[in-house]
């Protein structure tokens, strides 16, 4: 019973820590995720759902399709990847460990027939020179080594970047360290939106589950603008904000213009421009021709609105005085286009201090209705992408160990010398953990170079 | 000089270049390889100074940003980059003759580039309005660059791989001879991934963190974002492959050529076929 247990979790073991395993889950996870890039995210639109037949839509629901890197087969597989990288970690690490913190600084015969760099030269030397001068050079074109004596020989050892072996373990960390970063990203913090009016301020935002939040301070929009290249093609989208607490403006944080790729911070909440729109508002009043039977009608923005007769009208443009435009006149007026439902359309100019101008329209053209201007409210609002993540700073620190591991693992080598000194015998053994060709290259250099020093300084 | 004169100059060279890799793959003429390889050379030179020239006309245009920001110019930024990574293996390895494999992909980037796109300078549209651009499209292109090499010599393991397996024909005869062994081959394909998977590692992080800095959401699953995961993935598992058991070899060649694949399409398939949120979309 307990064997079986012992044996089953052995097995468990060794499944988790099988190359095998890392190489079925990256693959699969590369072939999963293509789902969710053809499938749209999020809420499908009308005209997607129109394209799929319902059997197909109920079984891409049933299976978490429209919401796929978040369902639970795939945060399994990256659970999966997240255990099979700390076990194979686990399992190697000890041995790596003991690599570099206890090196084999003995050079003995069964070590050197493990190695497939060695080279051997003879010196009369005494032992105890040849062992000084060695030490020497290999200080000046290697690292300083340590040097032991047993069994009536003298053992150099000397090494390169022990470190480097790590840089894997670092590269497995990394992962687990971004995804500790996203953890505490979403516990803890939330995406939201929100839409400023000109001139007004919200305390309240909405997050992307539809839960409204409190931001503890409140944040005014002064001023929207948006500028277009002369292609048409947009230039800049900027809004002009101030951050409030209790009313009053934050000093620093008054009238700061933020921009696409420049957005705001303030405690710890990011305020990003990511939209806007027209938030204007005008009211006029529709009447019969003979003043009575007043209906107010809104206009809101560029929004088209239903007249009483069944008409649609919007507006074009607005004025608070129409003097500059034409003399004589005097007072806002708007500039609006109407269609009617027999499909004619005609723009005209709608005036709040003339009454019997928009009369003597309305009866130029029937009986009416006559549609009186009151006053209009010209005015943008901004829309704002709202975050909060602490957990971003962990996600960097991740990044950074990613790449420094990468890094290291790629371009730096473990590289160890041995030198035993044996009666009159030198033997010179090199190991590296990476990039055999070009460190068989420096071997045979360093061996040559301790071999043309010796022999040159006997002769002198 | 124009920018737009040396571009085509450089689709020129990038063409005769690849020609004489041909002429000397089936010749096996020694000259011809100094030749490719300095027609090659000059052709980067040649586009390199472009580059640097259409950074400074849009800058006299008064519309000045890096050269990199609709398909266009990324197409000949890449095509840029596969000859540069390309240089620099030839300097380090001297295996010229692979030249024949990679230059092809470098004279289909400029020749897609130069005859069937516009290659009007535009000012950049709000979002793009970043130093982040620079960084990320710089370290994406490298990276993709590097794949592109290592995809040419993968394809180079396995016509030499399948040579070899197919009998043993005149030894030294035929176009493989002049092929380096498959032992170099795999460690060419090696290390041209090893410089691509850092590089697109740095690619995906400088993306995440300008998406962060201009969104508030350093992930978001965008199509772009999840096939370069895919690729980072397919990469990944291709490292993981030189140490694991009986997916060395041809199996690893075959992951090599099948990243290359899946980087193409998410630099040009994603656009072309998925929305999102880069920018050269319409492809026009």
């Amino acid at each position: 019973m307990t064997t079986q247990k012992k044996d089953f979790l052995h097995s468990l073991w060794d499944f988790f820590c099988s190359l095998k395993l890392t190489m079925f889950l990256l693959i699969s996870l590369a072939i999963i995720s293509i789902i969710g890039t053809v499938i749209p995210q999020g809420t499908p639109h009308p005209e997607y759902l129109a394209q799929i037949s319902a059997t197909k839509l109920s079984l891409y629901k049933a299976l978490g399709f429209f919401d796929m890197y978040h369902s639970w087969w795939f945060i399994l597989l990256l659970y999966l990847l997240t255990v099979n990288l700390t076990a194979c970690s686990i399992k190697r690490l000890p041995h790596i460990w003991k690599i570099i913190t206890q090196p084999v600084t003995v050079f003995d015969h069964t070590f050197e027939r493990s190695l497939t760099n060695v080279a051997t030269f003879s010196s009369q030397e005494e032992p105890v020179v040849l062992k000084e001068r060695l030490v020497a050079l290999l200080e000046g074109s290697f690292a300083t080594p340590v040097i032991t004596e047993a069994d009536g020989a003298w053992h150099l050892f000397a090494q390169k970047m022990p470190w480097c072996r790590l840089s894997v373990y670092v590269v497995h960390l990394s992962i687990i360290v971004i995804f500790i970063g996203t953890m505490v990203g979403s516990l803890f913090g939330y995406k939201a939106y929100v839409n400023i009016m000109e001139g007004e301020s919200v305390a309240k935002v909405v997050t992307r589950s539809e839960k409204e939040l409190d931001l503890g301070f409140s944040v005014r929009c002064d001023k929207f603008s948006a500028s277009f290249y002369a292609s048409g093609a947009p230039k800049e989208f900027k809004s002009i904000l101030t951050v409030l607490e209790n009313g009053k403006p934050v000093p620093g944080l008054e009238h700061t213009a933020i921009i696409v790729n420049d957005p705001l911070t303030y405690k710890g909440i990011t305020f990003y421009q990511s939209s806007y729109g027209d938030a204007s508002r005008f009211l006029f009043t529709v009447t019969d021709l003979d003043g009575k039977n007043a209906v107010p009608v809104t206009v809101l923005g560029t929004e088209p609105v239903s007249l009483p007769d069944g008409s649609e009208m919007h507006v074009l443009e607005s004025t608070p005085d129409i003097a500059p435009y034409s003399p004589g006149l005097s007072g806002p007026a708007a500039n609006v286009e109407i269609h009617t439902p027999d499909g004619k359309s005609e723009r005209l100019v709608v005036y709040a201090n003339h009454p019997e101008l928009n009369i003597e329209h309305a009866k130029h053209h029937g009986k009416g209705p006559v549609l009186q201007y009151k006053e209009g409210d010209k005015r943008m609002y901004t829309g704002l992408q709202v975050a909060k993540d602490p957990g971003v700073g962990i996600v960097w620190l991740g990044c950074f160990l990613m790449v420094f591991g990468i890094f290291t693992a790629f371009f730096f080598s473990h590289r160890r010398i041995w030198v035993r000194i044996q009666a009159g015998t030198v033997t010179v053994g090199g190991n590296a953990s990476k990039n055999q060709g070009a460190f068989q290259q420096s071997f045979e250099h360093l061996v040559e170079r301790l071999k043309a020093d010796l022999t040159k300084e006997k002769q002198q | 000089m124009t920018s737009s004169l040396l571009f085509n100059i450089t689709t020129f060279a990038y063409l005769i270049s690849m020609l004489a890799f041909f002429a000397f793959l089936a010749s096996r003429a020694k000259g011809l390889g100094v030749a490719a390889m300095s027609v090659a050379y000059g052709g980067l030179l040649a586009q390199t100074v472009a580059i640097a020239l259409r950074w400074k006309e849009s800058y006299d245009m008064g519309v000045g940003h890096a050269p990199m920001s609709n398909l266009y110019e990324s197409v000949v930024f890449f095509s840029w980059t596969i000859v540069l990574i390309y240089a620099l293996l030839d300097f380090k390895y001297k295996y010229r003759v692979i030249g024949a494999f990679v230059m092809p992909f470098a004279l289909l980037g400029m020749a897609w580039a130069q005859l069937g796109m516009n290659t009007g300078i535009e000012p950049l549209v709000p979002a793009l309005q970043s130093n982040w651009l620079l960084y990320h499209v710089i370290t994406c292109f490298l990276g993709y660059a590097a794949f592109a090499v290592a995809c040419g010599i993968s394809i180079m393991y396995l016509l030499k791989a399948g040579s070899e397996s197919v009998a043993d024909k005149v030894a030294g005869s035929g176009l493989m001879a002049m092929f380096p062994p498959t032992r170099v081959l795999d460690d060419l394909n090696y290390r041209a991934i090893m410089i691509g998977f850092p590089l697109l590692t740095l690619g995906i992080i400088t993306g995440a963190a300008w998406a962060n800095y201009a969104w508030g959401t350093y992930w978001s699953w965008d199509p772009k974002e999840t096939w370069s995961l895919i690729v980072w993935f397919v990469y990944a598992a291709f490292l993981h492959a030189r140490i694991t058991k009986g997916w060395v070899g041809k199996r690893a060649a075959w992951l090599s050529i099948i990243g290359f694949a899946a980087t193409i399409f998410c630099y040009l398939g994603v656009n072309l076929f998925l929305s999102g949120l880069h920018s050269y979309g319409g492809g026009k």
